[in-house]
């Protein structure tokens, strides 16, 4: 095992995509994710990739779906409103049934919005990143450390399933910096049977399309296409639970803002109060299945964003209105603080008793 | 040993990142939990700029620090700005070259040190923000002596490493004063 260095989130994310195998990377400027890209120019040329800043973001993403179809690993980093001009390309990746994967180091919106972090991005991640019946994988890291981890994580399961992969991410883990293990570079990729990058006369040739003029043959494949998406949220559904079992409040929340709920529960825990956290690690599919199963012994659920509340819907969704669901959260890029998570909890608290 | 919440801050310039990142990097030669997080954005031309850093033996939680128990404050309006988040009973240490104010709170510890003057004077120049960490180590042992030298080394970049010997220098002096 190598040993741990401090990096910046956006670094690190770009040296782990480095060694997951990606050696194609298509980018355009924005903060607060700008050293994802400088990163990625720094060291590409080392192991013989290729770094392009594209004259656009659109540019950037339809690279990506060009080296994706070659069967290569391939990624683009932006920011929010640099994700939203990648959104026509990541539905034709979609559409072509490519794996990528693409990092959103979201900010806040609408709009050109502000610089700093925010989660106003996941009903566009989760749920319209784009035209048409699809879905991406998202996964949204909350440490440095799992910064790392989900981008091999996302290339991996991309190409299992040929599908975009996002990592969810945020200013806040973009910008800090932590300890980190870097994995060792991969030595084999999955083989591409699928990819088009030349047959030399051994086989019949591949065609990438995302274009079916024929309403029965479109159902079709977007039909095949739901089975898997079946199949996924069957099966790569992914929270961490802490302090649960026994908890009567439970906050949800993601990203770095997992983080300061959990500096709210472990006060609220000093306090006497029993809240816990769950932290979906997959906002896409999300964890329905542990929710759920928290809301037989939960009394109440919080969840907190930096958004208007974007994530309380699937909340209520996924525990089937069995419970309370309050939410809390700033947006803008105002970062919650754990005391104004803290006196919602006990807010939620003093109502329960 | 207690979590370290610490907050840096001064003028863009000043040194104040890298005077988290040598914390940072000290705490993880000594085996604990870190993080370093930035201000960013135009905060950092010329205005006021300024990191959190905690210490501990547990997994970070929130790594933004709103209520210290360590500051820095190398310039007036961050003396002004953070003063009051500190929690009774921690340290503060406040160049005074540079900030003419003073608190009148009692329940904090708090050290007036000339540090760009002790800069300039001993040869240091732009070294104030490592006399400062000097005597917040002095002060607070917030890591062990071989750990922040291996902190500062760390920080330092590969192909500047002969700078190692002027930053110790400055936290010889900084637990002098």
């Amino acid at each position: 095992m190598s040993e741990r260095v401090l990096m910046k989130g956006n670094e690190a994310l770009a040296a782990a995509a480095i060694n997951a195998g990606c050696h194609h990377f298509f980018g355009y400027p924005i903060t607060p994710q700008t050293e994802v890209a400088a990163y990625m120019s720094k060291m590409m040329p080392k192991v013989g990739g290729v770094y392009l800043q594209a004259e656009s973001e659109v540019a950037a993403i339809n690279m990506v779906l060009g080296a994706a179809a070659a069967g290569k690993r391939a990624m683009t980093s932006s920011s929010s409103p640099g994700i939203s001009l990648k959104s026509e390309g990541v539905s034709y990746i979609a559409g072509s049934d490519l794996p990528c994967v693409i990092i959103n180091v979201q900010r806040g919106g609408p709009g050109l919005g502000g610089i700093q972090p925010s989660q106003a991005d996941y009903w566009q991640a989760t749920k319209a990143l784009g035209h048409g019946d699809y879905q991406l994988l998202v996964f949204a890291p909350s440490t440095v450390q799992e910064m790392v981890d989900m981008v091999t994580l996302a290339f991996d399961k991309a190409d299992e399933y040929r599908m975009p992969a996002m990592i969810l991410a945020d200013g806040m883990l973009g910008q800090m910096m932590e300890p980190v293990t870097l994995p060792e570079p991969v030595k084999e990729l999955p083989k591409k049977e699928w990819a088009a990058c030349g047959h030399e006369n051994k086989r019949p040739h591949n065609i990438v399309n995302s274009l079916y003029i024929e309403p029965d043959e479109l159902e079709r494949l977007v039909d095949e296409r739901y089975e898997r998406y079946a199949h996924i949220q069957e099966t790569e559904q992914r929270a961490e639970c802490i302090m649960t079992e026994d908890a009567d409040i439970v906050v949800v929340a993601f990203g770095a803002t997992a983080r300061i709920a959990m500096s709210a529960v472990r006060a609220a825990r000093q306090e006497g109060i029993k809240a816990g956290v769950i932290r979906p690690i997959t906002l896409w599919p999300f964890p329905n299945d542990i929710l759920k199963e928290t809301a037989k012994t939960a009394k109440a659920f919080l969840t907190v964003e930096m958004s208007k509340g974007q994530m309380v819907d699937d909340v209520k969704l996924a525990v089937e209105c069995a419970k309370p669901v309050h939410f809390f959260g700033r947006t803008g890029g105002v970062i919650p603080q754990p005391n104004e998570v803290l006196e919602q909890i006990r807010k939620i608290a003093g109502g329960i008793k | 040993m207690a979590d370290l919440n610490m907050v840096f801050a001064g003028f863009g310039g000043q040194g104040i990142l890298f005077l988290g990142k040598v914390c940072a990097y000290a705490g993880l030669m000594d085996g604990k939990e870190v993080s370093w997080l930035p201000s960013y954005g135009p905060e950092m031309r010329g205005g006021t700029c300024n990191c959190s850093v905690c210490l501990s033996d547990e997994p970070i939680a929130s790594p933004l620090v709103v209520n210290p128990n360590v500051l820095i404050a190398m310039n007036g309006p961050s003396f002004d700005k953070f003063i009051d988040t500190v929690v009774p009973g921690g340290t503060v240490i406040v160049d005074s070259s540079l900030v003419k104010s003073k608190t009148d709170r009692d329940d904090i510890n708090v050290f007036y040190i000339p540090a760009t003057e002790q800069a300039d004077k001993n040869g240091l120049k732009g070294l104030a923000n490592i006399i400062l960490l000097g005597k917040l180590f002095k002060e607070t042992g917030l890591v062990s002596e071989d750990a922040l030298e291996l902190g500062v080394k760390k920080s330092v970049p590969a192909k500047k490493q002969h700078l190692v010997e002027s930053n110790m220098n400055a936290i010889k002096l900084g637990g002098s004063l």
